[in-house]
């Protein structure tokens, strides 16, 4: 059914139709509203049966879904940001227990400072914890990919991050398509748990494992994980037949199998990409994009087939590996290498910085004309970071960067455009 | 097979099971008895939390008609009783983490709960997994009231990581991090710690007991009560660590004795909040009695002897005794303790 909704409402409603029976609750913004959503549906009944369970941290929020999902209940929760990295010891605990949660991520950036707006460097800090992580460009997406990651998870024993850009998806009113629950359940079968805690066939599970066999365990964890580049186009494809709609897959090239420049990201920001690519596409530039919605495993084969004839590989992502560069980026050389192309960094909407149409234009010129850097940080204000460079330089005791920043030229936000 | 007796204890106060009725004998007595810890595992010798453990689940699986399934913390429990490919564990048994053994109970909960079903949850853990790094995740667990018996074993230190302190490390005990050095030192600082029973108390659950290894029938008693009730419960249990303590494996039993006797560990229950219950003491001993046997309080003896440390401590015992009034008749009447 067709609904003007909230981002956050839309994927709480989708959660509803696939019958979690254990849904763990605590508050971090931009993440908030998909708990709250799902709260007042159980409470009227909606998700039933279900436990709907009011935690005291991220850490026990995950607990609580491992806990149930080992004991054979479909088992949801979702955080953001500190939340995430709070969580982070149970994050590869679940992956390493092979239990099928899926989460989403309300994706937003991690302080010091504090900010509480999109970027990427939450769910991609745990890009090696053994989760299958999936990004949503529109509301749509993010309703139909979490149908399909609980039946991804639960065929693989494998959990799934939904990852989902907070404030712009999450409490954006889109049209979305929420789908009816017959469809779903014909779609997503009932949770059928690989192993399970059960008095009448005990198992231990999580047991200690030494050097004799902790290698053969990662490498089968691994090796799961990679079974998901095959089985992810397949769902899509039952998705498309099911439901109508093309959604998730590996990776979505547009106006790409021609392209001299193609650019490379996660998320959102792939629907302002595509509205540049057009109007460049109209005035005669080669240029096309490739939203990778897979992000682990890293589809490689399909990043690179997708990105073999190009000139140039532009990757704007919203994170920063600090001391290296970028992240996504990273991924992307080493879908590449041999292939000698220039792959270019962009680093780009930290900490919710808007990325603008404008910004996309000009840096899209000036990698048409061969005049990118190995690693840009679009739309940094240069006179800011060189006035507190020149006041580390100068040998001072100088106090934390933001609060130098701020006292210097007054408020960043109040300087964007 | 009702008849016979497997196992009978002797050389404590307890009364050998040969003298009692059937309907009061032990869980370890039976030939019914689950065996849920197995034989074989790799505690140390006279491990104070590996006998605490046995006695614990295996009256748990009886008060649970053997329905039950287990969460464990990161810990001694955990490394020596699941070496893989080995596990000693004969219920359904989960380990995940160091800190959220309360937490992944609950999930456990909720599971059962959503699916119908009786299946009671167990957790347990060290003090450290805990009073320490798992305190916040039992807390919420207390404050959820989750159908969740939470079982503590105490052995007062990180043993399982090399004898560091913990939160319920007694004052003046000798740890790897507490370090008696020179004249100012002794050991672990007064004044520190917490006692979680009394948080416990304070999150007004059903059901919060503390009980010995000294004293294997009230162990069970208690977890057989503590079963025959729903909500969050929490039992913790003084388990010696002779490894940690600097004791011979064979006095386990007589330390966790001389605990209680001395006053430093009290015995008691409470009920919503207030306290129902204590397991009085015959006749105080001193806690010097109790301090002489283990290494870890060594540095109290040596000349010169710390004679006001140990006053500290007399009073600690001493202010036990008068606070949970141990040397009043005993009000505990969970079978098998008082004759």
């Amino acid at each position: 059914m067709l609904k003007q909704i909230e981002g956050s409402q839309a994927i709480a409603e989708a959660i509803g139709l696939c019958r979690p029976e254990v849904i763990c609750a605590y508050p971090i913004t931009p993440q908030t509203h998909i708990v709250e959503g799902l709260g007042q549906m159980v409470d009227r009944g909606e998700i039933s049966p279900c436990e709907f369970i009011n935690v005291e941290s991220e850490f026990a929020a995950l607990s609580v879904a491992i806990g149930a999902s080992a004991a054979g209940a479909r088992a949801y929760t979702a955080t953001a940001s500190q939340g995430l990295l709070f969580m982070a010891e149970a994050v590869y605990n679940a992956s390493g227990l092979g239990l099928p949660i899926v989460m989403t991520i309300g994706n937003r950036a991690i302080g010091a400072p504090i900010n509480i707006w999109n970027d990427h460097q939450d769910s991609l800090s745990m890009r090696d914890s053994g989760w299958i992580q999936l990004y949503a460009e529109t509301n749509q997406e993010a309703v139909d990919l979490h149908i399909q990651a609980f039946r991804l998870a639960e065929e693989l024993s494998v959990p799934v991050m939904v990852c989902v850009d907070g404030f712009i998806l999450t409490h954006a009113y889109e049209r979305v398509d929420i789908p009816e629950q017959a469809q779903v359940d014909a779609f997503l079968p009932p949770f059928e748990p690989r192993q399970i805690l059960d008095p009448i066939h005990p198992v231990t599970i999580g047991a200690m494992v030494g050097p004799e066999a902790f290698m053969e365990v990662r490498y089968l964890a691994h090796y799961k994980q990679m079974q998901a580049l095959g089985l992810i186009p397949e769902l899509a494809e039952a998705f498309q037949e099911q439901f109508g709609r093309d959604s998730g897959d590996l990776i979505k090239p547009y106006r790409s199998e021609d392209a001299d420049t193609i650019v490379v990201a996660l998320g959102s920001v792939n629907g302002t990409i595509k509205d540049v690519v057009d109007e460049l596409r109209d005035a005669g530039m080669s240029i096309g994009s490739l939203a990778i919605s897979t992000y682990r495993p890293f589809p490689h084969k399909a990043v690179r087939s997708a990105l073999e004839h190009v000139k140039r590989i532009v990757v704007v992502e919203k994170s920063l590996a600090i001391g290296i560069g970028g992240i996504v980026a990273t991924d992307v050389q080493m879908a590449v290498a041999g292939l000698h192309k220039p792959v270019h960094t962009v680093v780009a909407g930290l900490g919710g910085r808007p990325i603008t149409r404008d910004s996309l234009r000009k840096l899209f010129h000036r990698a048409d004309s061969g005049h990118l850097e190995r690693l840009e940080f679009l739309d940094l204000k240069h006179d800011v970071v060189h006035e507190e460079i020149a006041r580390m330089e100068a040998g001072r005791r100088s106090g934390p960067i933001a609060e130098n920043i701020l006292h210097s030229v007054g408020t960043v936000a109040s300087q964007i455009r | 097979m009702e008849t016979t007796i497997k196992f009978y204890q002797t050389d404590t106060f307890t009364v050998g099971n040969r003298l009692l009725s059937e309907s009061e004998r032990s869980v370890q007595a039976g030939m019914q008895r689950t065996n849920a810890l197995n034989s074989g595992h790799r505690a140390c010798q006279g491990c104070g939390e590996a006998l605490g453990a046995r006695f614990a689940v295996d009256a748990a699986m009886r008060a649970a008609g053997n329905d039950l399934i287990a969460c464990n913390a990161t810990g001694c429990l955990e490394v020596f009783s699941t070496p893989y490919p080995e596990s000693s564990w004969q219920l359904p048994w989960i380990h995940s983490l160091f800190g959220n053994t309360a937490a992944v109970a609950t999930g456990v909960a909720a599971a059962q709960r959503v699916k119908g079903t009786k299946t009671r949850v167990l957790a347990q853990g060290g003090d450290g997994g805990t009073t320490d790094i798992g305190f916040g995740c039992l807390s919420g667990m207390f404050e959820r009231n989750d159908d969740v018996l939470y079982i503590c074993y105490d052995n007062e230190a990180y043993m399982n990581t090399g004898v560091q302190r913990s939160s319920a490390t007694p004052p003046a005990a000798r740890t790897a991090t507490t370090v008696p050095v020179g004249q100012h030192s002794n050991g672990n600082v007064f004044g520190k710690g917490k006692s979680v029973p009394l948080i416990a108390m304070a999150h007004e659950i059903p059901y919060v007991a503390t009980a010995s290894v000294a004293d294997l029938r009230d162990l069970e008693a208690k977890v057989t009560k503590a079963m025959s009730i729903h909500g969050a419960r929490y039992i913790h249990i003084h388990v010696p660590c002779p490894l940690g303590w600097g004791a011979d494996p064979a006095h386990t039993i007589k330390l966790a004795r001389l605990a209680i006797e001395s006053g430093l560990f009290p015995v008691f229950e409470a009920e919503h909040g207030e306290i129902t219950g204590h397991r009085a003491i015959r006749e105080q001993v001193p806690v010097e009695d109790y301090l002489k046997l283990q290494k870890r309080f060594a540095h109290l003896f040596r000349n010169p002897k710390q004679v006001a440390v140990i006053a500290q401590l007399q009073a600690i015992a001493d202010r036990n005794i008068r606070r949970f009034k141990l040397l009043e008749k005993s009000s505990l009447n969970t079978g098998g303790t008082a004759v």
